[in-house]
């Protein structure tokens, strides 16, 4: 029984393990175990009856696409790593997993590291690679401890090292820590973060595979991507090409979590659609309310309403229906969400993880910040909501890095699907769903006070006036909308809207 | 297949693999507006970060935007530059930028010189949207003798990075804080006094805007010239000439020597004189030290070390006593030309005039910034009083003139005061890479030799190329000299130096690209390269025309030593003429 991915006991039968195949299952300090089902099969077989070309064509028609977020057809970057001829080449696994909430790669690799060292070797004979690191955030100690005795143990039995499998192929892995900065995740700042260089982005081309960790040729895989491979090499490509859709194959790993009834990690075949995750596998919302809106692919994703709970989710389908993959977040939200805020709320952490480099990223998202800040305060024009478009599209199209590219799309997303939302903000100078503090406001419903006081004495501002048994009045000047006297009365007479 | 065809604004062109976008549509005569980009062509200088996105342009195919100075083309690619797609995100990206920077035009050094208004104007910004609620980056102000960092004006061009990092290999700056705070400047933000940095102020040079500036000296000079009690004298140095004119809108390369001189005794200096005055002394200085050592060196006094290195940019100076202490023995001793020049006027002609020192004002006008902070070192005062008292970089002495409602191009040319004004060709170059070695080996030639030289113009040690070797043949003996601009350049002869594989015997370095023509302190060049090469052109044909050519043929240099010094190398030479170096290479300490 899986224990430690979270709450999905119940309802799996929408779910199918690749990724997560050993999680939970071996004990991932005992590589016999993971020996035992079948573990470094793969890396024999390739080493001792396939050429480097024979395993990139495997992955590339097993329809294999990166899980770190670009999706990325894994054979073909494999493909053009191995065309690129060096002295030294490098096999990288990112495992920064920068977004917050997600922690599937922390799993995996708590749960099965010697999956992804054996991936990661395979790599390296197709491309002709000696050299692997791990870019591991330093605030995985477990995952690190863990990747460490998988290293040492997968050394000793000789499957690390020199001669593998008594071929001429020598392959060995290095762990190299990162600091926790979010675009440290992207690839081209994740090797100059290795390069000892600030975490910062460069422009593509030259692609990591031409020119990657110390100017040497370079293929990074997300934790996820590797742990694929294994399995696909035992059970063949054509195996794994008939889980998914037409464009997207095999399965993703969600961290499902907001107003769901149970969160935690699903892996579902690409296919599945938002409604099954949400419903079958979530259980569906919280304390029965309405569901509003779901937002996938971490901080830079979507937010999609209703009418997208039955798109299969893939690559293609959730970037057109404008939001995207990402590294698989997956958060409800409900009628109580107030969908400026989740959009100020995302732009929050772009500002706080955008490197600084280009401008549109640097001055453009805090640009976008303080004016979802001014609508929430009930400070913004109908103007401004042209101004916001404006701007998240020219910070789409301007920026240097995935990040900035993406940022805006909480924005975007959310004036798509929720004009009118914001134009109560701006208009009426409410807040349909209650969430923005500063739109509210505390009143007296005569019908219901019997004048007994107890709100205006416990009133820390003194805004509330009346005689006793006569009814009450809040003054929405002096109110600073604390709520005191609204849970103090008992006779339901204090609303707020 | 090394050509590639691609079409921009519907014009076909073909250029080279690997060409940007912004290089091709140049061919066309298409000019992108580039902000962060800036490519000193044939000095192997060029920053290319793709960091400001003003130069987007339109790519069929592409999803977005793609930024002209840093895309490559590919065969078949059709651009667009000014859709309005392109426009708009244009002028919204300015309008992004603009909303983090201060409004400060009216009293900002850089105003009129500089890139980001420039910008502003050509995109013809009126307003910037929410600017009344828009939070900006703010930073202190650090002040150092040769440069200020107002840091509140800085947009991450990190083009003084480069500089600092790739092209001087100080590695004083880089990029620190992340998203909106961040910014360029030394690690741990302290200030640039406690870094590194050589004040050679090729940041300051490249900046585009005020956020580096040179410490501003003309209020200092202003009051000494308006008191009574002071005598204030001047003196220019060679590379000024060749680049003053652009400030009044002459073309780059115009000699302004004989109006720069006029303008100079206009503005009240009681005496004009030249550096390049003490230029020759430099070259009759360091030129006997080189055949000291070459002699003996070549008798086989293992004690003697060579190669003897140049030591006239204070810069390069401070770069080797921060990263190479261990051979500080290896420069010459000879002080730069400012310090020469400022330790005689302050004796030999102080008494010629019968002035007491402290009476005495020498003002410089340079083309570097280091040399502000050369003239504060303390070896080069006595009893607190230094031998320069103020130097001016060539950007303020064109202020100065300026403000005095003096227009450059109408003044007739006159000639420098005498004694101290009077200077051969070979001091004239001391302006540009190259000219002081060759200065010196006219002279080390003639004196070594006893032949006199028929043809004075060395073409083998000229040129910009990062790093030169030639051998001068002194008449059966092979010199071998080589030539580094660039403190990067210098670096890689020095760690030969320090490997013991060095096979020269002279070098000469100078920190900025081009020499001191395209010094921190000279009129800003905006990434365009031809403009220093006009100046070493101009240079070149000022010592043409020179009567005196050669240092040691300076009448008044050889009246001085007969006068006062005696000889080179005699023990008042040493005591006024030379220096000493200091280990300053230190770990960087954090509190
Ligand atoms: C801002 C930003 C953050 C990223 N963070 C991660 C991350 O934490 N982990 C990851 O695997 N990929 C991340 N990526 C994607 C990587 O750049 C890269 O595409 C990926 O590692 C490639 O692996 P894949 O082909 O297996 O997906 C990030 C990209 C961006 C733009
Ligand atoms: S988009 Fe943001 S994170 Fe990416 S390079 Fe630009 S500033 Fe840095
Ligand atoms: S740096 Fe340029 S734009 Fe900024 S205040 Fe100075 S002159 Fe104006
Ligand atoms: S003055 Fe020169 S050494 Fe100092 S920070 Fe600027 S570029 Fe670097
Ligand atoms: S200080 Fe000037 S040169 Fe340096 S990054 Fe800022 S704007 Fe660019
Ligand atoms: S090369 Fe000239 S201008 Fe540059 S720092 Fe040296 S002396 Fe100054
Ligand atoms: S000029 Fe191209 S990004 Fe700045």
């Amino acid at each position: 029984m899986i224990t430690n991915l979270g709450g999905f006991k119940m309802s799996q039968h929408k779910q199918i393990r690749i990724a997560l195949n050993n999680c939970g299952v071996i004990d991932p300090e005992n590589i016999k175990e993971y020996i035992a089902r079948d573990g470094y099969v793969a890396l024999g077989k390739c080493l001792t009856e396939m050429k480097p070309q024979d395993v990139i064509n495997e992955i590339k028609e097993s329809g294999l696409r990166g899980r770190g977020g670009g999706g990325f057809p894994t054979g073909l970057k494999w493909e053009i790593a191995s065309k690129n001829h060096a002295d030294q080449k490098y096999v990288v696994c990112n495992a920064d997993e920068g977004d917050p909430g997600a922690f599937m790669d922390r799993s995996i690799l708590e749960g099965d590291p010697h999956a992804v060292l054996e991936a990661m070797a395979i790599c390296g004979y197709s491309m002709g690679a000696t050299k692997g690191l791990v870019y591991i955030r330093a605030e995985y100690p477990l995952a690190i401890k863990r990747l460490k005795v998988a290293i040492e143990q997968a050394r000793e039995y000789g499957l690390l090292g020199k001669k593998l499998f008594e071929t001429d192929f020598d392959f060995d892995i290095e762990l190299r820590y990162g600091a926790g900065a979010f675009v440290c995740g992207e690839e081209t700042s994740l090797i100059h973060s290795m390069e000892g260089l600030r975490g910062e982005p460069t422009i593509k081309p030259p692609y990591p595979a031409e020119k990657g960790y110390l100017g040497k040729p370079t293929n990074v895989n997300n934790v996820e991507t590797y742990a694929n491979i294994p399995i696909i090499l035992r059970k063949g490509a054509s195996w794994f090409n008939k889980i998914g859709t037409e464009k997207s194959k095999g399965t993703k790993v969600f961290a499902l979590a907001g107003k769901v009834k149970n969160v935690g990690l699903v892996e579902v075949p690409m296919g599945t659609t938002l409604r099954e995750v949400i419903y079958e596998i979530g259980g569906g919302i919280e304390n029965d309310k309405k569901f509003k809106a779901v937002q996938t692919g971490g901080p830079s994703g979507g937010c999609l309403t209703e009418k997208h709970l039955d798109t299969p989710i893939d690559f293609d389908n959730l970037l057109a229906a404008g939001s995207m993959m990402g590294s698989g977040g997956m958060i409800v939200m409900d009628e109580d969400n107030c969908m400026v805020s989740v959009a100020k709320f995302y732009l929050d952490f772009t500002v706080e993880e955008s490197c600084g480099k280009c401008s549109p990223c640097r001055i453009g998202n805090k640009r976008l910040y303080e004016l979802l800040d001014r609508i929430t305060q009930g400070k913004g024009e109908l103007s401004d909501l042209q101004r916001l478009r404006n701007m998240s599209l020219v910070i789409k199209d301007t920026s240097l890095c995935g990040l900035g590219q993406t940022s805006p799309n909480p924005v975007l997303s959310t004036l798509d699907n929720f004009y009118d939302e914001y134009l109560a903000h701006v208009t009426d100078k409410k807040c349909p769903s209650g969430e923005c503090k500063d739109l509210m406001t505390y009143f007296v419903i005569e019908e219901n006070c019997v004048g007994c006081t107890a709100c205006a004495r416990v009133c820390p501002v003194g805004a509330i006036t009346g005689e006793k048994k006569e009814v009450h009045y809040i003054n929405p000047e002096i109110c600073i909308k604390c709520g005191a006297c609204e849970e103090r009365c008992k006779f339901d007479a204090i609303i707020v809207k | 297949m090394n050509k590639v065809k691609l079409t921009i604004d519907d014009k076909q062109i073909e250029v080279e693999k690997g060409t940007t976008i912004y290089k091709a549509a140049k061919q066309l005569e298409i000019e992108i507006p580039v902000l962060c980009y800036m490519n000193l062509e044939g000095l192997n200088i060029e920053n290319k970060p793709g960091g400001c996105r003003i130069c987007v342009v339109e790519v069929e195919g592409r999803n977005n935007l793609a930024p002209s100075c840093s895309t490559e083309v590919w065969d078949g690619m059709v651009v667009h530059t000014h859709t309005m797609r392109v426009i708009n995100a244009r002028r919204t990206v300015m309008e992004f930028i603009l909303s983090d920077h201060p409004k400060d035009c009216l009293t900002c050094a850089k105003s009129g010189n500089c890139d980001l208004q420039n910008m502003a104007v050509k995109l013809g910004i009126r307003e910037i949207p929410g600017q009344e609620y828009a939070e900006m980056s703010k930073y202190k102000t650090d002040f150092s003798p040769s440069i200020i960092r107002e840091l509140d004006k800085c947009i991450m061009c990190r083009r003084c990075e480069m500089m600092c990092n790739d092209f001087q290999t100080v590695g004083a700056l880089s990029a620190f804080h992340r998203g909106f705070q961040a910014a360029v400047g030394p690690a741990f933000e302290m200030d640039i006094e406690d870094s590194p940095c050589t004040y050679c102020g090729q940041c300051v040079a490249v900046c585009p805007t005020g956020a580096l500036t040179e410490k501003d000296h003309t209020r200092d000079v202003i009051n000494a010239l308006s008191d009574p009690t002071k005598k204030v004298i001047v003196q220019t140095a060679p590379a000024v000439r060749a680049a003053l004119g652009e400030e009044f809108g002459m073309e780059p390369g115009t000699l302004v020597t004989g109006k720069m001189v006029s303008a100079l005794r206009r503005l009240g200096f009681d005496y004009v004189f030249d550096t390049d005055f003490a230029a020759d002394l430099t070259i009759m200085e360091e030129g006997t030290e080189l055949l000291d050592r070459l002699t003996k060196f070549l008798a086989g006094d293992k004690k003697v070390k060579l190669p003897i290195l140049t030591s006239c940019c204070p810069a390069w100076v401070s770069f080797f006593e921060h990263n190479f202490p261990e051979m500080k023995d290896i420069p010459s001793t000879a002080r730069s030309p400012q310090q020469m020049f400022g330790a005689i006027a302050k004796t030999y002609f102080a008494d010629k005039i019968s002035t007491k020192r402290e009476d005495l004002v020498v003002v410089s006008i340079m083309p570097c910034l280091a040399k502000k902070y050369e003239a504060q070192r303390d070896e080069f005062k006595v009893n607190g009083n230094p031998d320069v008292d103020f130097s001016i970089s060539t950007r303020e002495l064109a202020h100065l003139i300026k403000e005095a409602n003096l227009d450059l191009n109408k003044l007739p040319d006159e000639d420098f005061d005498k004694p101290l004004g009077e200077s051969s060709g070979a001091a004239v170059i001391f302006g540009t890479t190259g000219g002081v070695i060759e200065a010196a080996v006219r002279t080390a030639y003639e004196l070594h030799t006893g032949i006199k030289l028929d043809k004075l113009d060395f073409e083998q040690l000229r040129g910009f190329e990062a790093i030169r070797k030639a051998t001068v043949d002194f008449d059966g003996t092979p010199i071998n000299i080589g030539i580094a601009h660039g403190l990067g350049n210098a670096r890689k002869l020095l760690e030969e130096i320090k490997a013991g594989k060095s096979e020269f015997h002279a070098i000469e370095i100078m920190s900025c690209p081009g020499g001191c023509i395209g010094g921190g302190g000279q009129p800003t060049h905006h990434g365009d390269s031809s403009i220093l090469k006009a100046r070493a052109k101009a240079i070149y044909a000022e010592d043409a025309g020179k009567p005196i050519r050669k240092s040691h043929e300076n009448p008044y240099i050889i009246k001085l030593y007969e006068e006062f010094l005696g000889k080179p190398m005699s023990e008042k030479a040493h005591h006024l003429l030379h220096t000493c170096y200091f280990d300053k290479s230190r770990k960087i300490e954090i509190d």
